[in-house]
């Protein structure tokens, strides 16, 4: 499937803002199931200053404010051809072991309700199935809603509130597929919703590492492994390390921040 | 032998004469008199002071500034002695540099069972955004303090390998300064091997791991954490030394894709950055937000070939103390040599076996933390009391892996000068190592730390240590 | 050079220069109380005000007293704007510009706060001060000493010297803008002996008493002291010698850097005042207002100096 992507997050102060940077994750790699034809990036109220590969080797561009603005926006554009793959990515690339996405990290740290979900998956059942179990675990017990107004929850705490968007499903099923020994990950990256063009928000899933198959994604939200519809941009070992954009700035300029995203099909 | 020293004294031996690398200092000493050194004592305390040799203790509001005392009888190490340690020194920095450099790659010593994983991964010195990261000359470590101990004639260990920020150097330089100011007649009659290269050789060594963006005579600065940091006399000593830039992170900033200078001509770009700022303040938009020290967006200029950083993010998973334990295998395991100098067995309490041992044995042995450094939450077990071991047993049985344990060493004395004469006081030495793509420099001798307090085996400055000039002889 | 470093020099140079003046204020106001002490207290308001420092002493002491204003301004930990406070202040600022002084400086201002730190430990004894003034302008002098004999002169020598200058105007203008109404033409009591006293304060005041009187065969006239502090380019603590140093200093900066900033028209115009030397046209003007608009146009140039050489961002 050919999907074309248009995506704009334009800032807003309400006051100069004197120094900033964003570190912008929003650069979709080719790989297994995946080809990037086109993809451009455009600042306009500030400049890329430098542009390298992270970790888990997302592409990253550091961007400066230019001093002074009150807004700054980027805007991503390209075309990227998706197979379906049945949500399997692969093996691990790289040099980063195993063993790292094992770790937890201050949104994925487990408590105890996380912790009984964890003990309700499967046991006599495949690694796959019981990844799947937990996925649908997760979304029954965090059923999707956009109510919750607070972002960088962590897991535990999405376990209380009982409620989540697809940030939040992705930090649990994280967490407790780490508690049962999987390697786990978080993806941000784009779904292409069959009704519309004009997407609500970018999405975020999250992928674990099977034996024999590599690393296998889950869509929480949706119930299903990741199909032609996903473009996949970056990982990390939660949200903050892959976030699409993450900024530092100076002064105390409120800010606001609105999204635009086309996915269609081409 | 009764009234035989235990400890095996550098001056005197066991015995009562002088030991070779001694005899023409203690010639010279015996004609001179007690009251005239020690009133040279008190002129070096005074000019230390005016020159601002000081260091900040923290949390102490009346005495934010004060003198590490200075001891003037030099120690004195034989040229002979020092070519094995030297030799033992570089071969031990070439192994942390290649453990570096695997452990931020494949990780080969892991793969090849040599060091368990959990080792690296249940680390907090581990830097997740270094994987990948080649620096220039793939050097990490560029300045290491490798502190020594020595217990015998011919026996040295090592006590710790210091690979993050070594601190120490600029009194190793004052020290030498001081002596030849206030015994130039000495250094006429003893010929000493000099250390004033040291910042020259700080500055090629930096130099030469200039970045890729670096064009033409690389801009070096210093990035200290401001006048406040138990070390800013330090900073503003090498910057001045080094012709170098004292930077503090608000005088920094992200310009055109390099880290830049604010100058009183525009922002100048920095190609090597000799940061004093741990890791985890260096940069608030990748490590901890809060940090007002470091400079936002300087992990990804750094990441992205911009900028040189001295020494490298991440470096601490080298000189970690449970790390350390391992030194024997990771010297073996990247130089394909037996490693030279020592290391103190070392048992980790994260072993239960190990655990037992610690815990039966715990008034002989030195129990440290972990990540623990300047002699803080350490227990020196045949010093302390039996309710301070008891409350350390509660401490080590509630967080075994956060301990090692070693067995209490012999550590060398040398003498000090007190109101009524000469007396042993412990010693430990840090010697500086310079680390560049072509060579590996270490300086003359280093740092020599001693506890003032009689019997003590204590040496850090924050309590109660003192400083020795250090004195390599020519051969 | 970093533009902190450019900010930290300047400042230190302020502040000691600063402390100095402070130390000629109270030897001035000294003066007064022992020789006429019925205008002891008037002269402490005033000496107050151009430091400005009247509402922090008032809120902490009430009315001017001698040993307390002397105490308050010398040493009051409570007082930000005290010798002691500025000494520091300075060799702080010296410390985070370490590496652009040579050892002789940093010295000779570490030994100023060492001795100072000591003399000014406790409450000065009546019988102790004039000595404790004493070494206070002394060690100030040793660091404008090292300063002259071991710096080389670039920028950073130059930063140093405009804030010397600066901080030096400026003083001179708020003795002048305390005084003012004593020195106009039109409220002249002739002869008037109060006046003599005050006239002799703000010689004294400024160090310049001895100086006056060679360049004015002893002559004191209200007027031509006027002319002597703000228009004298002989006299190193006139506005007009002081003016024309900046000038020069932002002068050699351009030349260095080859780059003429805004700052170099601020000054041009404050000097432009200077230049044409008539006091009658000054007194014409209001000396007051002429004060006032000099103190107004110096502090839009301070600030003017901090942006073109990036003190701070």
């Amino acid at each position: 499937m050919r999907l074309n992507v248009l995506h704009k997050t334009h800032y807003t102060y309400d006051a100069p803002v004197p120094y900033g940077l964003q570190q912008v994750r929003l650069r979709p790699k080719s790989r297994l199931g995946q080809l990037v034809e086109e993809w451009r990036i455009d600042v306009t109220g500030g400049q890329v200053e430098v542009s390298f590969e992270d970790e888990h080797a997302n592409a990253v561009d550091l961007v400066s404010f230019a001093s002074g603005q009150t807004e700054i926006e980027i805007t991503c554009a390209g075309i990227v051809d998706v197979e379906d793959k049945a949500g399997i990515v692969g093996p691990q690339g790289g040099y980063v072991p195993l063993w790292l996405f094992r770790r937890s990290t201050v949104l994925t740290t487990p408590g105890e309700h996380v912790q009984a979900l964890a003990d309700r998956a499967p046991a006599n059942c495949s690694d796959l199935d019981r990844l799947h179990a937990l996925s649908a675990h997760v979304l029954e017990q965090v059923p999707y809603s956009t109510d919750q107004t607070a972002s960088d929850l962590t897991a535990e705490a999405v376990m209380q509130a009982g409620h989540g968007v697809c940030q939040d499903h992705a930090h649990v099923f994280i967490t407790a597929a780490r508690l049962l020994g999987f390697p786990a990950r978080y993806v941000s990256g784009y779904l292409m919703m069959d009704d519309r063009v004009d997407q609500d928000a970018s999405h975020a899933w999250a992928e674990a590492y099977v034996e024999g198959l590599g690393w296998v994604g889950f869509d929480i939200s949706n119930g299903i492994s990741p199909d032609a519809r996903y473009v996949r941009v970056a990982t990390g070992l939660d949200y903050r390390g892959a976030a699409p954009i993450s900024g530092l700035r100076y002064g105390n300029a409120g800010e606001d921040m609105s999204v635009t995203l086309q996915v269609q099909q081409q | 032998m009764a009234g035989r020293p235990t400890y095996f004294d550098e001056m005197f031996g066991h015995g009562t004469a002088a030991r070779a690398p001694y005899a023409d200092y203690c010639d010279w000493f015996q004609h001179e008199d007690t009251a005239r050194l020690l009133s040279k004592s008190e002129e070096a305390e005074a000019l230390f002071r005016l020159i601002g040799v000081t260091f900040n203790v923290y949390g102490d509001p009346d005495a934010t500034e004060r003198l590490i005392p200075f001891d003037l009888v030099p120690r004195i190490i034989a040229a002979r002695e020092w070519a094995k340690v030297a030799k033992g020194i570089e071969q031990r920095v070439r192994a942390l540099n290649a453990f570096l450099h695997d452990i931020y790659h494949r990780q080969e010593i892991v793969r090849a069972g040599r060091l368990p994983a959990e080792m690296i991964a249940r680390n907090d010195a581990f830097l997740p955004e270094m994987i990948g990261v080649s620096p220039p000359g793939d050097i990490y470590t560029h300045i290491v303090g490798t502190d020594l101990v020595r217990t015998g004639d011919d026996e040295f260990f090592v006590l710790e390998d210091n690979a993050r920020t070594p601190s120490g150097v600029s009194y190793m330089l004052e020290n030498r300064e001081t002596m030849l100011h206030m015994f130039p007649e000495l250094f006429s009659k003893i010929k000493v091997q000099s250390v004033g290269q040291y910042p020259r050789s700080l500055r090629k060594s930096l130099s030469a791991c200039a970045p890729d963006a670096c064009n033409g005579r690389p801009t070096i600065a210093v990035l200290t954490p401001g006048i406040h940091n138990s070390a800013y006399y330090e900073h503003a000593f090498l910057a001045d030394q080094m012709s170098a830039e004292l930077v503090e992170g608000h005088d920094l900033r992200v310009v055109d894709g390099r880290v830049a200078m604010r100058t009183t001509r525009g922002y100048k770009p920095i190609d090597v950055l000799y940061r004093r700022v741990d890791d985890e303040y260096l940069d608030p938009l990748n490590f901890n937000p809060d940090s007002v020290l470091g400079v936002p967006g300087i992990m990804d200029v750094y990441r992205a070939g911009g900028i040189t950083i001295a020494n490298a993010p991440g470096t601490g998973i080298a000189d970690d103390k449970a790390i350390y334990s391992y030194m024997p295998d990771i010297v073996e395991f990247y130089t394909g040599e037996k490693a030279i100098l020592q290391n103190v067995p070392t048992h980790r309490c994260s072993e239960p076996q190990a655990l037992k041992y610690v815990l039966d044995n715990l008034a002989d042995l030195v129990v440290k933390e972990v990540h623990g450094s300047g002699g803080y939450g350490m227990l020196v077990g045949p010093a302390a009391s039996k309710k301070e071991i008891e409350e350390f047993r509660a401490k080590l049985e509630a967080a075994p892996g956060n301990y090692i344990a070693q067995p209490t060493l012999a550590l060398s004395t040398v003498p000090i000068l007190t109101d009524a004469g000469l007396a042993p006081r412990h010693v430990d030495l840090r010697p500086f190592v310079l680390v560049s793509p072509d060579r590996i420099d270490i300086t003359p001798g280093g740092l020599t730390r001693v506890a003032l307090t009689e019997g003590s085996l204590v040496v850090n400055s924050s309590q109660g240590g003192g400083t020795k000039d250090t004195w390599v002889l020519e051969e | 050079m970093l533009g902190k470093t450019a900010g930290g020099l300047f400042w230190m140079f302020r502040y000691l220069e600063r402390a100095e003046n402070t130390a000629r204020m109270i030897d001035a106001g000294l003066r007064i109380s022992l020789t006429r002490s019925s205008a002891a207290e008037s002269e402490w308001t005033s000496i107050l005000s151009s430091t400005g420092l009247s509402a922090a002493y008032s809120e902490i002491h009430g009315a001017p007293d001698g040993p307390k204003v002397i105490d308050f301004l010398l040493r009051d930990p409570n007082n930000p704007g005290s010798i002691m406070a500025g000494i520091e202040a300075a060799r702080m600022n010296a410390r985070v510009v370490r590496t652009a002084l040579t050892r002789e400086v940093w010295e000779a201002v570490n030994e100023c706060y060492m001795v100072l730190k000591r003399l000014l430990a406790q409450q000065v004894q009546d019988r102790d001060l004039p000595r404790v003034l004493q070494v206070i302008r002394q060690r100030s002098a040793f660091v404008r000493g090292a300063l002259h004999g071991t710096m080389v002169r670039n920028h950073i020598y130059n930063f140093a010297r405009i804030g010397t200058f600066f901080e030096r105007a400026d003083n001179t203008a708020r003795i002048l803008d305390q005084k003012y109404y004593i020195l106009l033409p039109s409220v002249r009591l002739v002869g008037s002996p109060s006046d003599n006293v005050q006239w002799d304060t703000i010689l004294r005041a400024t160090s310049t008493t001895r100086a006056y009187q060679t360049l004015h065969d002893g002559e004191v006239d209200p007027k031509a002291i006027a002319k002597f502090l703000i228009l004298d380019g002989r006299l190193p603590r006139s506005l007009a010698f002081c003016y024309g140093k900046i000038g020069d200093n932002l002068g050699y900066l351009e030349h260095e850097y080859e780059t003429r900033h805004t700052c170099q028209s601020l000054s041009d115009a404050l000097c432009s005042k200077f230049k044409a030397h008539d006091m009658n046209a000054i007194f014409d003007y209001g000396l007051h207002e002429f004060i006032t608009d000099f103190l107004r146009d110096s502090a839009a140039l301070g600030r003017q100096i901090e942006i073109d050489y990036r003190f701070i961002e």
